[in-house]
């Protein structure tokens, strides 16, 4: 096992962490401040993918296709905000989760009528095709590498959104008290929707980045939206930092793992058993570590206990 | 006018073959996956069976979406078996889901003809009278590929495929005939669309080659991020990365690659052809394997019903037997554990104009059977 190879998975790891972060900020947004809980999260993902592939197929641009998926998801986020979303923030959890659950087979259904369910061609443009050499030997996809340097620079975006300008004291106020800032007279309800889309829009350019070099496809977004649910579990619900924190380590454990697990068990198994037993073990990491955090840190790595409220 | 006098000879045709019609009618159950990821490969295998059975008036079918889920999947065989009183179940896609259905099946007195899953499980020790798989055994593709990797003299294959019956069937498969080494041998997670860390790891084994069975959208995520990572090694796979289906979302980089298959569009037999012709005049796209397998599946049916009532079971399971159908693949017939024998070609990624597809380049293996009839006592 040598250091190259090794600095290859790690970057692997960040790569697959900040596409969670993208997925895993705007889910922990909208549970930050409206205290929803949004299965259709994936949906957005999906969407943005296929508003790119659209765009793409139509103009053969990759640059007018990440633009595509932006603005496709978030129109979706704000139609969906206003005709079904709305009427939630007032009900339990449990109408949250079978409402939005119902909102995944719509669109997956919806998708599928409009696009077939044959998977769509999205590719990435020749600028970003093939590898660049980093340091000495190593050498990294070019388009990899530009999926990290998006996801860091629309964490530091998001960072100076959260803390710089009015609409982010905005956001965090409706975070800390919710009937104070209406009181206010800041208007709650179109907050809501600003927040929704700007968290469907993350979602939608995640779905168009990753389905250039994976497939565009009804159902993509369920899988990473599940991850996503564990990345804020860990890193604490309604923290954006620790979105950041928890894609990362998730990232990183799951790709880490997979690869490097088989091979420890090699050491005292027969290979093609530990293969097998060292993936499936590989594949649960990612829960073991979710659980061991909760064990210490019973409201994630940056939440606040309920005694903060 | 032309219109009008078929469709009077097609109404004249079923008047007729319903008067026959009494207790030569059967109800086939259908389960394939027709939502979420994966339901290209069902609704091919649907669109081809239906195909097949098109305008038979003796022929009843009942389609229910699996969403790719074993527990569903048992939900409609009981639903279908019992309320339904259906007497042929097929359709199943995945061996993970065939596993849950078909023992329970065969064994409360039903036929299965598998469209597409084979494990090995059902091919050996667990095989049964009333199960018969139309398509394939899982290994049989790969096996084929282990076999070309040979006669172009690959020495050192990477292997990997996912972590479920016919992902461990189908390394196990490419082994029994190559006869290099390994340099290395991964399990991804079923499902899995990104493969950057195992790229690594191919980049780091020193392999001069590549096997992977990968079906559907997991395929495609490979190959694109194959193609993107400079690694100029050759790569060999089963025909379900390349099928009709995908090739057009995986692009320019599947193009030259080898894959193996028991049936391709330029097969040259007159089965094939109308198949072929009708699949695109119905459904307005080329036929899949996965299509030519749902229709091979009907084909077989129909010839079985005229030669036998459902009801007499020992004769309709002979007549099955016999595979006594012009097969889109040519010639055909099952082995003793009914499994197909059939030749499995090697074809290669092509563009017809501006369509991806693929061409027969040679035969890999000829009148091929499958490793499991002697484990197999029925």
């Amino acid at each position: 096992m040598t250091f190259i190879l090794f600095f290859e998975q790690l970057l692997n790891g960040i790569q697959f962490g900040t596409m969670l972060f993208l997925m895993s900020a705007g889910l922990t947004l909208i549970f930050g401040v409206m205290g929803l809980i949004n299965l259709a999260h994936g949906s957005f993902y999906m969407i943005g993918a296929f508003s790119a592939a659209l765009i793409a197929a139509l103009t053969d641009s990759f640059w007018l296709a990440l633009l595509a998926s932006l603005a496709g998801a978030a129109i979706a986020g704000v139609l969906i905000e206003i005709i079904i979303i709305r009427r939630l923030y007032r009900r339990d959890h449990l109408d949250q989760v079978l409402a939005t659950f119902a909102l995944i087979l719509l669109l997956s259904e919806g998708v599928r009528w409009c696009f077939g369910a044959f998977p769509l061609y999205l590719n990435i443009p020749n600028i970003l095709n093939g590898t660049v050499p980093i340091f000495d030997n190593i050498i990294y996809s070019k388009y990899r590498l530009f999926i990290i340097f998006m996801g860091f620079l629309i964490a530091l975006g998001l960072y100076f959104l959260i803390t710089k300008t009015s609409l982010g004291i905005r956001i965090r106020a409706g975070q800390n008290d919710r009937q104070m800032i209406s009181a206010l007279g800041v208007d709650i309800s179109k907050l809501y929707t600003i927040v929704f889309a700007i968290g469907a829009s993350l979602a939608g350019l995640a779905g168009a980045m990753i389905g250039a070099i994976q497939s565009v496809e009804v159902g993509m977004g369920e899988p990473i939206l599940i991850l996503a649910f564990v990345v804020i579990v860990i890193g604490g619900i309604g923290s954006i930092k620790g979105a950041l924190v928890g894609s990362i380590l998730v990232g990183v454990t799951d790709t880490i793992g997979r690869i490097f697990l088989p091979e420890l068990l090699k050491v005292f198994m027969e290979p093609s058993n530990a293969t097998s037993v060292g993936s499936s073990i590989g594949s649960m990491l990612i829960y073991i570590l979710m659980a061991l955090i909760l064990i210490i840190k019973p409201s994630g790595l940056f939440g606040k206990s309920k005694h903060d409220y | 006018m032309i219109k009008f006098t078929t469709t009077l000879g097609t109404l004249l045709l079923m008047a007729a073959s319903s008067t026959f019609a009494d207790g030569h009618k059967v109800k086939v159950g259908m389960i394939t996956t027709l939502s979420g990821g994966g339901s290209g490969l069902g609704i091919d295998v649907r669109d081809g069976f239906m195909l097949a059975v098109k305008g038979n008036k003796n022929i009843s079918v009942i389609t229910k979406d699996d969403q790719r889920k074993p527990d569903i999947a048992v939900q409609l065989a009981d639903k279908m078996i019992q309320s339904d009183k259906v007497d042929v179940l097929t359709g199943i896609i995945w061996s993970n889901l065939a596993m849950a259905v078909v023992p329970a099946t065969v064994n409360q007195g039903k036929f299965y003809l598998s469209p597409n899953a084979g494990p090995s499980k059902l091919a050996g020790k667990g095989c049964h009278k009333n199960y018969f798989n139309v398509a394939w055994q899982n290994d049989n593709l790969h096996e084929a590929a282990g076999g070309y990797a040979n006669s172009v003299g690959f020495k050192n294959s990477f292997i990997l495929a996912p972590n479920y019956p016919a992902g461990k069937d189908a390394l196990t498969g490419y082994k029994r005939f190559f006869k290099g080494k390994l340099a290395g041998e991964i399990y991804t997670k079923l499902g899995q669309k990104d493969y950057a860390a195992e790229i690594a790891q191919i980049r780091a084994s020193g392999a001069d080659s590549i096997f992977f069975f990968l079906p559907g959208g997991m395929g495609i995520g490979f190959m694109k991020q194959f193609s993107q990572s400079g690694i100029k090694l050759p790569v060999v796979g089963p025909a379900f990365s390349f099928d009709q289906g995908i090739l057009k979302a995986v692009g320019d980089a599947a193009l030259g690659v080898k894959n193996t298959s028991q049936w391709s569009k330029d097969i040259d037999n007159a089965a094939n052809k109308e198949f072929v012709t009708n699949f695109k005049s119905e459904y307005g796209r080329l036929p899949s394997l996965y299509a030519s397998q749902g229709y091979d599946t009907g084909k077989l049916l129909i010839s079985a019903m005229s030669k036998a009532k459902i009801q007499d079971m020992d004769k309709f399971r002979d007549a099955l037997r016999s595979a006594d159908f012009s097969s889109t693949r040519g010639k055909f017939s099952f082995d003793t554990n009914h499994h197909p024998i059939q030749d499995i070609y090697v074809r290669e990624v092509i563009k017809e104009g501006k369509t991806l597809t693929n061409k027969i380049v040679s035969v890999g293996l000829k009148d091929h059977s499958n490793a499991y009839v002697s484990d197999c006592k029925m």
